[in-house]
């Protein structure tokens, strides 16, 4: 198991996330949408420039851009 | 104080909130306006089987935090308004994070019935939910519906009012938030209760909570409620906020939120959903994605879909739009014929039958337009198209659904920057949004385009297409480039955070783009209509008046006898006739022809709109602009078309046709005042200074204040006015 931050991850791999380190209204935002610590989410996919992403999170798809994923830090499997 | 009972509909987006509006309101709906906020929150009635309600739908939120518009309009809503009781839909697809919002509602307290909607798809999807036992668990009613087709809505109905009748206090919820900060609130709402703060409109728990949460607005409404309370009350926060981060190294509203989705968890957890298929499996949604937002065949295909969009908004309304303006033309026609001539006719003509024909013009290209983008925001791929877009436009400081709006405006030359403004309506980014509706009228819209191309046909005539093209380009890079400028300025500041909701490709129902779409349609007619009316008639005023004095007329007056008296007395007297004339009546008719316009010409340049044409031409001189030119502008303000008929009046060509204007193009041609820098000089300007009024009433409307408009009416006459002027002394030095 590492942490590494949400921009690293590949497409369609998935992890637990364990800490978001943004506060003010891009904190809110993100964990309005249920990303909070302990929320497992996998990465669907990213757009045609790489940016931004889009991820699977509590059933729902939603995107971030590659800037405000760096704030999410997950969990995932050493593959 | 009214006696019926308020429901209101609160919601996340994409959770089938306006259908569920839709289907139990019908057409009995209408706009509520609040002054000074731009976000709608609709009303509408229910009556059936005896019980009858008001229905308000309140803006689609994720949280109560104060960030966003649509959330402050909402908090405010259920304070001030008291509605008897919210009806919350949740999406059963998405239970969890639907939640979320459900349980800022209990820890405000409201009275709340849960409506869990498309439980239908859900079943689908493999999720079942026993919502007897999620009902049981967080002491709500929860009634499972179906809002598309109706199921299960009566019922709803019926539960919720019932519920107003047995609940009239709001009570909130006890959440836990963890130790530390469960007796933080327990000090902070005892401090609140002694001191009766705010209690009148808000429980006390609900003001503790925000407090710990630092929440702007609630602490600005605080502080001015009783200054000296809420500082001691901030000092307790600040308190707990620093024994948290050393202990657990976080802040308080995280470790809130963290808790509320743990409560929800802890709920759910106790089989309330039960998966009978893996829930990362592939549903029909995300196959579509892996090809809509492929990284090679997702461009090319939201390019065919915009370039589809755009067709059927402006090939399918031409013909209506041809309708619309025979009809005015006709209604013109039938007022020259019957009206006695002056200037009550004229005003009526020019001023009133040509304004409102000018705002119902726009009526057709606004619906295909609104039904267009309903359809691509209910099926689920605009937002596809912002996810796609987002990093390019983020380059100016935009968000990717900013290129809707260009696109619509004349992004592909010959758009509508009126319908553009408008379709701003779907970014939810405040600064975004603002830095393209003041962009979007930089764009080649249809108006501009037979002035670009009588200017390109008589100075650049060898490559056209090329020339028209190189405009489009030239619009798009200037609109971008003008958004970086204002985002860097006036509209400076962070990104609005981009995280945007990727909702499953659905069907939209036939009735809700139709309710969508109608509704928009109105409210233009409603609000640009008046607006547009009276600046219309200040046009024409200004262009005939004053009028010239006697002594002048009547030299052309003589002018006119002397023709007529020369030319044979057998002669038909009524211009009808000449046609079936001889030569010598066609050389008399010619004649007074001339003089007609040579009197047009006069009198406008004699017009308040002459005068400043003239008192203009101390600057204008700059990017190389005679009287003419410049009367032409002003009266482009009216509508861009405009210059061209303005210009053929000043050059004493009479009444030219905007879409055949071979004459007025050869006359400039010749005419040595105009050369090929001059041309290129004005078409830039037309491309960029200030959007003709219509454009000006919708932007006012949109950005909710006269203020942007006039900033939209000054900074691109002001962008435009330099490039021009660079332009023409750039290039008379060179060539």
């Amino acid at each position: 198991m590492t942490k590494i931050s949400l921009r690293e991850m590949t497409k369609y791999q998935s992890g637990v996330i364990t800490a978001v380190k943004a506060g003010g209204e891009l904190g809110q935002r993100i964990r309005d949408m249920g990303l909070v610590p302990g929320t497992e989410i996998s990465i669907r996919g990213r757009a045609p420039l790489y940016d931004p992403v889009a991820l699977r999170v509590m059933g729902g798809t939603l995107s971030l851009r590659n800037n405000e994923a760096d704030y999410i830090e997950v969990e995932v499997d050493d593959a | 104080m009214r006696n019926e009972l308020t429901i209101a509909l609160a919601g996340n987006p994409n959770s089938g909130k306006t259908t569920l509006f839709n289907a139990l309101t019908g057409a009995r709906q209408h706009v509520g306006n609040y002054p000074g906020v731009t976000v709608d929150t609709k009303e509408g009635s229910y009556t059936k089987g005896g019980l009858s309600c008001r229905l308000v739908d309140l803006p689609g939120i994720y949280s109560l935090s104060p960030y966003s518009e649509e959330e402050v309009v909402a908090r405010d809503y259920l304070v001030n308004q008291r509605p008897g009781v919210i009806i919350n839909i949740v999406d059963a697809s998405n239970l969890e994070r639907n939640l979320y919002l459900s349980c800022q509602f209990m820890e405000m307290g409201v009275p709340m019935v849960i409506a869990l909607n498309m439980v239908d798809a859900a079943k689908k999807r493999g999720i079942e939910i026993d919502h007897e036992r999620l009902s049981a668990l967080i002491g709500l009613p929860v009634c499972p519906v179906v809002a598309r087709s109706g199921q299960g809505i009566t019922e709803l109905m019926a539960t919720a009012i019932a519920h107003a009748q047995e609940h009239d206090k709001w009570q909130p919820a006890h959440i836990s938030y963890g130790d530390d900060l469960d007796a933080a609130m327990l000090d902070l709402s005892t401090m609140i209760e002694e001191g009766g703060f705010l209690t009148r409109d808000y429980p006390a728990r609900w003001t503790a909570l925000k407090y710990l949460e630092k929440d702007d607005r609630h602490l600005e409404i605080g502080a001015k409620e009783d200054h000296a309370l809420s500082s001691r009350l901030l000092e307790k926060v600040e308190q707990v906020a620093r024994h948290l981060e050393q202990t657990v190294g976080s802040e308080p509203d995280a470790m809130i939120a963290d808790h509320r989705y743990g409560f929800i968890k802890s709920i759910l957890k106790q089989n309330v959903v039960h998966r009978t298929m893996d829930p990362d499996r592939l549903y029909m949604s995300d196959r579509l994605d892996n090809v809509l937002t492929n990284r090679f065949a997702g461009p090319l295909i939201m390019l065919l879909v915009l370039l589809g969009l755009y067709n059927f908004t402006f090939t399918y309304s031409a013909l209506p739009v041809a309708w619309s303006a025979t009809f005015f033309s006709w209604l013109g026609g039938v007022a020259d014929t019957f009206l006695a001539e002056g200037y009550f006719k004229s005003m009526l003509i020019a001023g009133v039958i040509d304004g409102i024909g000018g705002v119902l013009g726009f009526v057709p290209l606004i619906m295909f337009m609104f039904f267009g983008i309903a359809l691509l925001e209910d099926t689920g791929y605009l937002a596809r198209v912002a996810f796609m877009m987002d990093r390019v436009f983020r380059i100016f400081g935009l968000h990717g659904s900013s290129v809707m709006a260009y696109i619509i405006s004349g992004g592909i030359a010959g758009g509508c920057a009126v319908p553009g403004v408008m379709a701003t309506r779907t970014l939810r980014s405040p600064k975004e949004r603002m830095a393209t509706l003041l962009t979007v009228p930089f764009m080649n819209c249809g108006a501009k385009l037979p002035v670009l191309a009588l200017l390109v046909g008589a100075f650049f005539s060898e490559n056209q297409a090329m020339y028209m093209f190189l405009f489009t380009l030239l619009a798009w890079l200037m609109a971008l480039l003008a958004a970086k400028l204002l985002r860097l300025t006036v509209l400076r500041g962070e990104s609005t955070p981009f995280v945007l909701e990727l909702p499953p490709y659905r069907f939209p129902t036939f009735k809700g783009l139709l309710i969508h779409t109608w509704e928009k349609t109105w409210h233009y007619i409603k609000k640009a209509g008046t607006v547009i009316l009276g600046i219309s008639i200040l046009l024409w005023a200004m262009m005939t008046f004053p009028g010239l004095p006697d002594s002048e007329r009547q030299v052309f007056e003589n002018q006119r006898q002397e023709i007529i008296r020369q030319a044979s007395p057998q002669l038909p007297a009524s211009p009808e006739d000449a046609g079936q004339a001889g030569p010598e009546a066609r050389a008399m008719q010619k004649d007074l022809l001339e003089v007609a316009n040579a009197e047009a010409e006069k009198a406008l340049r004699y017009s308040v709109a002459g005068r400043i044409g003239t008192a203009l031409e101390k600057i204008s001189w700059l990017p190389g602009f005679d009287w003419r030119t410049n009367i032409a502008l002003v009266g482009g303000f009216a509508a861009k078309e405009v210059i061209i008929s303005t210009l053929a009046t000043s050059y004493s060509l009479g009444e030219v046709d905007p879409e055949a204007s071979d004459s007025l193009g050869e006359t400039l041609a010749k005419d040595r005042s105009w050369d090929a820098v001059k041309a290129l000089s004005v078409i830039i300007f037309v491309m960029f200074y200030a959007p003709c009024f219509v454009t000006v009433a919708c932007i006012v409307k949109e950005a909710g204040s006269w203020k942007w408009g006039l900033f939209s009416m000054t900074f691109n006459t002001l962008f435009a006015f330099l490039l021009s002027t660079m332009v023409y002394q750039v290039g008379s030095r060179l060539f």
